[in-house]
C-alpha cells in the first residue's frame, strides 16, 4: 500500500533528508520519500504493519523536528 | 509571517536589545557582573530552544546536527571568555533561520499558486435540482452545470449551451476554445462567458487534472544527479569539517604554547561552517521550481532526472503522424477531366459516404452538404479498394488504381506523395481526387527553434511510404528520415541514434502505438497525450496538447534549470570553502562565519526562484 501524508512545520530542507533515510530504514517499509519543498511524505509499505510503521515514522519526524507532525493528506 | 516566525522575530529583536545593553555596560569598564548577566540573558532567550533541540538529539545519537553544531560553537565561545561572540553565533543563526523559513514560505507559495488547477466545487443536477458537492462527489453520467469564470470541474462532453473556455491552466495556450454541444472539455479549464451543461464522462480521479497534480506531485521521487551529488556530498561535508574543526584545536597544541585559546576559537568557527543547510535546500528548489514552471506551460516533467536529461539532449527524434503532421487528412487537389470541379467532389462524396476509411471520410467532409442532393442506391464498399454505387443515374466507381482496373478504367496518374483518389463514370475516366495528411502549421517553426538551440540532430520516423516521408521531411528542414517502419524497426533504429549521440536522445511521438519507443529513448515525450494511459505510464514527459513548439521550451526551461542549480552549487560550495579558509587562518570572526553560512542559504533560494520565471 502506497499513502501520502502532509507534513506539518517541515521547516529544515536537511532534516528532510534525514527522515526519509530512517523511514525508509523501517521494518516494512518498501520505499519512503520526503519532499521537503510540497510537505509531502509518501510511504510504500506492508499492509499489514502500516499503523504500527506510521506510528515509527511520526516518532522518528519528532526526534529529528520536534514541531514536525504528519497528518493525514 | 506564522505565528511561530512571530515569535522568532520577538526573540531576535528581546535578544538585541540585551546584548546592546551588555555591551554598553561592558564598554564603561564597570559592573562586570550585570554586564555577565545582561550576555546570558540575551543567549538563552535566543537560544534556549535550540539548545532544547541539540540535547534531544544529543538523546538520540545524532550527533551531527545543525543544532548540536551551533551549541557546542556558541557554548564553546562563552567557556572560553568571548561573550559577545557566543550570542551573536545563536543570534545571527536564527535570522538567517526566520529569513530562510520566510523565504522557503514563499517559494511554496509561488509553487502552490502554479498547481492551483485543483477545482474544488461542482454544481451537479439531482433529481432536477441543483446541488454544490465536491468534484470527488460527482459520478460518472451526472450532469453538471458550469457559469461564466467558474473552473470545469469534471471531464465530460457539452450537452446544452455554448461557451468560450481557457485551456491556460491545463496547457499554458492562452487563446480561448469555443464549444458547444457535443464538444469534449477537460477539468481544470475556466468557462469564461455563459453557462453550459456538462455530461461527466470520467470520475475525478480519472480527470485530465487529477493526473496532471499527481504527475506533478510525485515528479520529485526521482531525483536528478545533482541532487543526489548534494546530499551525498551533504552527508560526507558535516563529518569531515567537524573532524578537521577537532584536528584545528589539538594539532597546534602540540607544537605551541602560547595563544592556544585561539586556535580552539578557530575550530568553533568551522563547527558553525559545517552546518549542511544551505547546500541542501538550494538543488532541489531549483528543479522543483523548474518542474513548476514547465507545468505551467502544460509541459508535466516527471521527474527532475529527466529535466536534467531534456537540457542534456543533443538529437531529437519525431514520430511523423499526429507529432509532426495532423494526423488527419484533408484534400490537397481535384483534377477533373471535363466535370465541374464541386460536382466531382460530390459524386464522389456521395459514393463513399457511408464508408469508415479515413480517406473516404476526408473527401465526404470536403463536399460539405452538396453530396446530400443526389440519390444514391446499390452502394458497396470493395475491401482495400474504394466503392461502387449508383448516383442518380451514374455508375460510379470511386478507389484507387486496383479499383480502376477491377472496373476496366485506365488510369495512370501517380501523384508522388499524395494519396489519388480516382473516379469512374459509366466506365469513363472522370478524374482524381489527391489528398494528404497536412503538416502542423507550427512544425517548422518548432524545428527552427530546435536547431537555434544548438540542436544538431533532428531525426523523423515513419511508418509511412518514401514519398511522403521525404516530402514532409524536406518542408521542415529535417535532414535525416526513414520510411515504412514497423514499430519493431522504430525502437532498433533509435537504439542505433542513442548509441550513436553523444548526448542525451529525446523521443517525441503522440503515445499511439510508440509506448515502446517512448520508454526506450533518454527522454520520452508524449504529445496531446492526457486522455491516454498508456502513454502517460510510457512517457518521461508529457505534453497537454500537442503544440510541438512546447519541445524547444521544455528544453530551454530544463536548461535554465540546470544552469541556476550548477550556480547554486558552485555559489555554495566556493563560499563555505572560502569561509573555512578564512577561519583557519584567523581572518573571519564566528558571527561572520553564520551570517556567510545563511547568507548562502538566502542567495541560493532566491536563486532557486527564478526558475519559475521563465520567459521565452
Amino acid at each position: 500500500m502506497k499513502k501520502t501524508f502532509t507534513l506539518e512545520e517541515l521547516d529544515c530542507a536537511h532534516c528532510a533528508a534525514k527522515m526519509e533515510d530512517a523511514i525508509s530504514k523501517i521494518d516494512g517499509v518498501i520505499s519512503a520519500n520526503v519532499n521537503f519543498i510540497a510537505q509531502k511524505l509518501t510511504i510504500e509499505a506492508d499492509d499489514n504493519r502500516f499503523d504500527e510503521i506510521l506510528k515509527e515514522a511520526q516518532k522518528i519526524c519528532k526526534e529529528i523536528e520536534p514541531d514536525c507532525v504528519i497528518v493525514k493528506a | 509571517m506564522t505565528r511561530k516566525q512571530r515569535q522568532v522575530l520577538l526573540r531576535i529583536i528581546v535578544s538585541a536589545v540585551f546584548l546592546i545593553a551588555a555591551v554598553l555596560i561592558d564598554k564603561s569598564g564597570k559592573l562586570e557582573i550585570l554586564s555577565s548577566v545582561f550576555y546570558l540573558t540575551a543567549y538563552f532567550i535566543i537560544g534556549y530552544d535550540i539548545i532544547m533541540k541539540a540535547a534531544s538529539s544529543l538523546r538520540h545519537r545524532r550527533f551531527i546536527d545543525e543544532n548540536f553544531l551551533m551549541s557546542i560553537a556558541s557554548v564553546g565561545a562563552v567557556v572560553l571568555g568571548e561573550f559577545f561572540e557566543g550570542v551573536a553565533v545563536m543570534l545571527f543563526y536564527q535570522v538567517g533561520e526566520l529569513f530562510q523559513s520566510c523565504a522557503v514560505a514563499k517559494s511554496r507559495k509561488s509553487i502552490a499558486a502554479l498547481m492551483n488547477i485543483r477545482p474544488d466545487k461542482a454544481r451537479v443536477i439531482i433529481n432536477g435540482e441543483e446541488q454544490t458537492v465536491s468534484p470527488e462527489k460527482v459520478a460518472v453520467d451526472d450532469v453538471i452545470l458550469v457559469g461564466p469564470g467558474e473552473k470545469i470541474p469534471l471531464d465530460g462532453v457539452v450537452l446544452s449551451g455554448e461557451a468560450c473556455i481557457d485551456a491556460s491552466p491545463l496547457t499554458g495556450e492562452s487563446v480561448p476554445v469555443s464549444v458547444k454541444e457535443g464538444s469534449e472539455v477537460a477539468a481544470g479549464c475556466i468557462c469564461t462567458d455563459s453557462l453550459i451543461k456538462i455530461r461527466v464522462t470520467k470520475s475525478f480521479a480519472q480527470s485530465s487534472v487529477s493526473k496532471i497534480l499527481e504527475l506533478v506531485e510525485n515528479s520529485m521521487a526521482s531525483k536528478s544527479k545533482s541532487e543526489r551529488f548534494i546530499t551525498k556530498f551533504a552527508r560526507y561535508y558535516t563529518p569531515i569539517v567537524v573532524i578537521a574543526a577537532i584536528l584545528l584545536a589539538a594539532v597546534p597544541q602540540l607544537f605551541i604554547s602560547a595563544g592556544r585559546m585561539e586556535w580552539v576559537r578557530r575550530a568553533l568557527i568551522f563547527l558553525v561552517i559545517s552546518c549542511p543547510c544551505a547546500l541542501v535546500i538550494s538543488v532541489p528548489l531549483s528543479f522543483f521550481g523548474g518542474i513548476g514552471s514547465a507545468s505551467r506551460r502544460g509541459i508535466l516533467v516527471k521527474g527532475s532526472n529527466y529535466l536534467e536529461a531534456l537540457a542534456k539532449c543533443d538529437t531529437v527524434v519525431f514520430d511523423k503522424t499526429g507529432t509532426l503532421t495532423k494526423g488527419s487528412f484533408t484534400v490537397t487537389g481535384v483534377y477533373p477531366e471535363k466535370m465541374d470541379e464541386r460536382i466531382l467532389v460530390a459524386v464522389c462524396a456521395a459514393a463513399e459516404q457511408h464508408s469508415n476509411h479515413p480517406i473516404a471520410k476526408t473527401v465526404v467532409a470536403a463536399s460539405g452538404d452538396d453530396y446530400k442532393r443526389f440519390r444514391v442506391s446499390n452502394l458497396r464498399e470493395v475491401s482495400g479498394k474504394g466503392s461502387i454505387a449508383v448516383v442518380e443515374k451514374w455508375e460510379v466507381a470511386v478507389g484507387n488504381a486496383a479499383l480502376m482496373e477491377e472496373v476496366g478504367v485506365s488510369c495512370t496518374v501517380s501523384n508522388g506523395a499524395d494519396t489519388v483518389v480516382h473516379i469512374a463514370v459509366n466506365g469513363e475516366y472522370e478524374g482524381y481526387i489527391t489528398v494528404a495528411d497536412t503538416i502542423k502549421e507550427n512544425a517548422e517553426k518548432a524545428v527552427l527553434s530546435l536547431k537555434e538551440a544548438e540542436i544538431e540532430n533532428i531525426v523523423m520516423l515513419t511508418g509511412d511510404k518514401q514519398e511522403v516521408a521525404e516530402r514532409v521531411a524536406s518542408a521542415l528542414h529535417i535532414e535525416k528520415a526513414y520510411h515504412e517502419l514497423l514499430p519493431a524497426d522504430k525502437v532498433e533504429i533509435l537504439e542505433g541514434i542513442i548509441s550513436s549521440s553523444e548526448g542525451k536522445v529525446i523521443f517525441a511521438g503522440d503515445g499511439i502505438n510508440d509506448a515502446p519507443v517512448l520508454t526506450r529513448a533518454d527522454v520520452g515525450i508524449a504529445m496531446g497525450a492526457l486522455g491516454s494511459d498508456a502513454a502517460i505510464e510510457a512517457a518521461d514527459v508529457v505534453i497537454a496538447d500537442d503544440d510541438i513548439n512546447k519541445i524547444p521550451l521544455a528544453i530551454k526551461i530544463a536548461r535554465k534549470t540546470c544552469d541556476i542549480a550548477t550556480q547554486n552549487i558552485v555559489f555554495a560550495l566556493g563560499i563555505k570553502a572560502l569561509f573555512l579558509l578564512l577561519g583557519a587562518f584567523g581572518a573571519t570572526g564566528m558571527a561572520g562565519a553564520v551570517f556567510a553560512d545563511v547568507g548562502v542559504a538566502i542567495i541560493a533560494i532566491l536563486n532557486s526562484m527564478r526558475t519559475l520565471k521563465y520567459k521565452n
